[in-house]
């Protein structure tokens, strides 16, 4: 399960409160816009002020893995998912997603954020295939499906949605506002 | 301009002064809002460090010219390096010495009273953490009443008024840190203490304190007799010395009183603290002076920094000791009870030696405020 992938780890191992926030800093300066970073410390306090900085500065905060002595942060980069309007004619709120999923429908969710988000946080039996693995891996749904696709804040789903739909699939729904906003059941590390 | 150390001992004597002081606080706000350096004069500005890696520009105009500056963080880095950026901005500040985590951890030995036949009680104060450790001291012996886990301070001081270790004593397994009690009974071969309804668990050897025990210390006759006053823990003892100073343990505060959920046992305790304060105390003199266990509040010290009153004085004036009805004292000390300590069930179970953290972890284990009371 601890297979989360990011775009860059950065070592701060050894180092002592505040280094490492500011090699994060620069860090993420080195970071396209939505990507993930991984940050590998020692410092007990890191957690709690990873979270604080990233929610100051706009970044998300995805979560810590504790292995042994070694704190797992991941970080994403802030990016603009939110406030874009949506394009995919289809769309479904939360909570109708959240009944069809009580009511044990046979439905196939997809969720398209990176693996990280995914690992943290997901619905429960959502299929992870980030944004940018969508066109190879299309081979493996089924076209006449009931698909859901869901993101943080319906933006990336949306783009998917679209890509789907452009493929020929027929049944395509994106999920809003996403998973921001998801008070349904979830899985997820630390859960 | 030049950036300057600040230790907690210095600190401490600007509380007791009641200086002022302006405190940077560069803790992330949640840290900061749980517990920070409480002066009666002290005044606060929180912006956590990792907001100012820019620059120090925009906070510029918060910091007074006209006052001692203090920057404050966890364990000191990133205080030295915000220091650094108001110094080069030109102002002239200090650091805490080693942060917050040498802030829990200082005591401040204070003198509370002479004993009758020669001897003196002493109270350690906790100023960080608001908890309070005594010894007291005749001809050439000492008994150490909660002592901390900084043991060597009390060993020091013993040291320093040729004094012996001979009795220590616990008066109630501690949830809200780490007792020393053990450890300083091993290191001087004094007899260790404890009320054997709180260690049906411990993991060591102890000698039992039962209500009605004496000690005596050293030639003259300094008693310390065993009052079982329970409520706040099952085993709570509490102690008269001299017949002059009565020791509530986690019971009876200056301006509250001890809380009975910290086992778990709210339902079932709440009747015994209820006895103890307003049936068991009451029997004694209200010329006893009450030096309680913790302080919650820094406006509970006295103006030379030790904590303590007359019973008479808290019968009058302490809400807790002052609600006539059973029931409502029930909901007062049952519910809407303050968050309970950090890590308490697993101090309380360092406490029992079941397990045994390292140095590091007891200290992330004690970290923030006390809350071992209701008011």
């Amino acid at each position: 399960m601890n297979n989360i992938t990011a775009n860059m780890i950065l070592d701060a191992k050894g180092l002592a409160c505040p280094m490492p926030i500011v090699k994060t800093k620069k860090a993420m300066n080195n970071l396209e816009a939505g990507q993930v970073l991984e940050i590998e410390a020692t410092d007990k306090g890191s957690k709690a002020d990873m979270k604080a900085w990233a929610e100051s500065s706009g970044h998300q905060y995805l979560g810590t893995i504790e292995e042994g002595e070694v704190l797992k942060h991941y970080l994403r980069k802030s990016s603009n998912d939110e406030a874009i309007e949506t394009k995919h004619p289809n769309l479904i709120h939360n909570e109708e997603l959240e009944k069809k999923l009580d009511s044990n429908e046979m439905i196939v969710v997809i969720d398209v954020r990176e693996a990280a988000e995914y690992a943290f946080n997901h619905i429960p039996n959502a299929v992870s295939i980030p944004l940018a693995e969508l066109e190879d891996k299309l081979n493996g749904l089924n076209k006449e499906d009931e698909i859901f696709v869901v993101c943080r804040t319906g933006n990336r789903s949306d783009l998917a949605a679209q890509k789907l739909t452009e493929k020929g699939f027929t049944n395509v729904f994106n999920v809003v506002p996403g998973m921001s906003q998801w008070t349904g059941k979830t899985k997820g590390i630390n859960k | 301009m030049t950036v300057n150390v600040m230790t907690p001992k210095e600190i401490t004597k600007k509380v007791f002064n009641k200086e002022e002081l302006f405190i940077l606080d560069v803790r992330n706000e949640s840290d900061f809002n749980d517990w920070k350096i409480e002066g009666e004069n002290f005044e606060y500005l929180n912006v956590p460090y990792f907001e100012l890696l820019d620059g120090v520009e925009e906070i510029m105009e918060k910091i007074p010219t006209d006052k001692e500056v203090l920057v404050v963080c966890a364990k000191e880095g990133s205080s030295v390096m915000v220091a650094e950026m108001l110094s080069e901005a030109g102002l002239s500040v200090s650091y805490l010495q080693t942060g917050m985590k040498a802030w829990s951890e200082h005591l401040e030995p204070v003198k509370v009273g002479d004993l009758n036949n020669g001897g003196e009680i002493y109270q350690f104060v906790r100023i960080g953490k608001g908890c309070l450790s005594y010894m007291v001291v005749s001809n050439g012996e000492a008994a150490l009443i909660d002592a901390t886990r900084m043991t060597d301070i009390y060993l020091d001081f013993a040291e320093s008024i040729s004094a012996k270790i001979t009795h220590v004593f616990d008066t109630h397994l501690h949830a809200d840190h780490i007792s020393g009690g053990r450890t300083i009974a091993s290191k001087t071969g004094a007899t260790y203490w404890l009320p054997p309804k709180d260690a049906t668990e411990v993991t060591f050897d102890y000698q039992p304190l039962e209500d009605s025990n004496e000690v005596t210390i050293g030639n003259s006759i300094i008693n310390i007799y065993a009052l079982y006053s329970p409520g706040h823990t099952i085993g709570s003892t509490s102690f008269v010395v001299d017949e002059k100073f009565l020791l509530s343990g986690d019971i009876l505060f200056i301006d509250s009183i001890g809380r009975p959920d910290l086992a778990g046992m709210a339902e079932d305790w709440v009747g015994d603290l209820r006895e103890t304060l307003y049936k068991r105390y009451r029997k004694l003199s209200e010329e006893l002076i009450v030096l309680p266990a913790h302080f919650m509040m820094i406006d509970e010290l006295n103006d030379d920094g030790s904590v303590s009153e007359k019973l008479g004085t808290l019968f009058a004036k302490n809400h807790g000791l002052n609600i006539d009805d059973e029931n409502e004292f029930r909901k007062v000390v049952t519910e809407n009870l303050p968050p309970q300590p950090n890590a308490y069930q697993e101090i309380r179970e360092t406490n029992m030696g079941k397990i045994n953290p390292d140095m590091e972890q007891q200290r992330e284990m004690e970290i923030g405020p006390n809350r071992c009371a209701v008011r």
